[in-house]
């Protein structure tokens, strides 16, 4: 069956979405991720996105879903990479993602995490 | 009607100098603005239109010049008229061109068919409703060829108005002139997110203080354009208000409470610097 792998690097989570998303994958993805921020004891998701060309409003429904549901079991959630032109389509749906928190790659997410005021 | 065709055809050949002469006298007398194109141009486009409607009006039967017996005279037309168009001439100085041939064949068929007035005036009627045609046609391509010009002029606008300058590492700042509408805000966006990427910056200053009124349009679209950045990672700061522009975001019930808003661009680049941990100081000799 497919999934999503979610990486551990230290006290945080990277799960990097290549493939389109649907409902059973995202299901999964959401059964893994909150398993594993419990047992790894992370306190924070970093969301890689940059693979992604189109990012509809399932998607954008099940991010904000998931960062809901780590920020419940204490761990920040910050979505990197989004291109430009996904950008500018969420904005033009309406989906402004409203408490997650982003960054333009890995690298600079893992600074907002580490210093922790998000 | 082939026969009078023949008859226009006949004279355009046989005095085509003499026409040249008159039509060029014509020509420069009615023309204002003389500096624009050089009479060598003038003679040298009507030499080559003269021998060339020779030859179509002895091809042709009719007045009607949209068939293909005349697209070699309108290609010519079409150059011409562009090449006015873009020099700047009016579209009566344009039209001219053709319109002063008109007396020169009028006098040269009055002489020649001055035995019968009613060919003459059968004959007159034709190349008038020609001419007419052939000049109505110039209008249309110089018109066309202005709307190109004015198109591009806008195309070149839009981009120019949409600079994203960076002012620090990690600092851009987006001074914003004019007013904002749909297709300036898909600009600016595009451009400030492409930006975002390519300088990794972290703080957008929005610098508005060049646009003249901002009604709930213009700030839906400044809201949207810092929602995007802020999906990329970036946040933004909307700088240069004025006191009234301040006035009307509140009468208006704008919400920019989830934005960080500064007076000044120099406001709204301290705030960056903080945010990006840079600091700047005065050195100690110079105070």
């Amino acid at each position: 069956m497919e999934r999503i792998p979610i990486l551990r690097m230290g006290q945080l989570l990277l799960v990097t979405i290549q493939v389109d998303m649907h409902d059973r994958l995202a299901m999964t993805l959401q059964d893994d991720l909150t398993t594993r921020i419990v047992s790894d004891r992370a306190t924070g998701v970093l969301i890689d996105i940059s693979a992604l060309d189109i990012v509809d409003s399932f998607i954008g429904r099940m991010i904000s879903n998931t960062a809901a549901m780590a920020k419940i079991l204490d761990a920040k959630t910050v979505l990197v990479g989004m291109q430009p032109a996904v950008a500018i389509t969420l904005v033009e749906l309406g989906l402004t993602l409203e408490g997650v928190s982003t960054a333009l790659n890995v690298e600079l997410g893992i600074k907002l995490l580490e210093r922790g005021h998000l | 009607m082939s026969n009078k065709t023949a008859k226009l055809e006949n004279i355009i050949s046989n005095y085509q100098a003499e026409l040249l002469e008159s039509w060029m006298a014509n020509l420069t007398s009615v023309l204002v603005r003389r500096d624009k194109i050089s009479e060598a141009e003038f003679r040298q486009q009507a030499s080559q239109f003269l021998p060339l409607l020779a030859t179509t009006l002895n091809k042709s039967v009719g007045a009607e010049i949209d068939t293909v017996i005349w697209s070699d005279i309108r290609q010519v037309l079409n150059e011409i008229s562009q090449s006015r168009a873009r020099q700047g001439f009016s579209p009566i100085e344009t039209a001219n061109f053709i319109f002063s041939l008109k007396s020169p064949l009028f006098n040269y068929l009055r002489i020649a068919l001055a035995d019968s007035p009613q060919n003459l005036s059968e004959e007159i009627a034709f190349t008038s409703t020609l001419f007419d045609n052939l000049g109505l046609y110039t209008i249309e391509v110089y018109q066309k060829a202005r709307e190109q010009i004015i198109q591009r002029q806008q195309q070149e606008l839009l981009e120019l108005s949409t600079p994203v300058v960076q002012l620090w590492k990690n600092v851009l700042a987006l001074p914003l002139i004019g007013t904002l509408d749909s297709a300036r805000t898909q600009v600016v966006m595009e451009s400030l997110l492409q930006k975002i990427v390519d300088t990794g910056a972290l703080i957008a200053i929005i610098d508005i203080t060049g646009v003249p009124t901002v009604d709930t349009l213009v700030a839906q679209h400044l809201l949207k354009t810092i929602s995007a950045a802020r999906l990329m990672g970036a946040d933004c700061i909307i700088s240069g208000i004025r006191p009234q522009i301040a006035q009307t975001i509140v009468h208006l019930g704008v919400n920019l409470e989830d934005v960080i808003t500064k007076a000044t661009l120099a406001d709204a680049f301290v705030v960056a610097l903080q945010r990006t941990g840079s600091t700047i100081s005065y050195s100690n000799n110079e105070h």
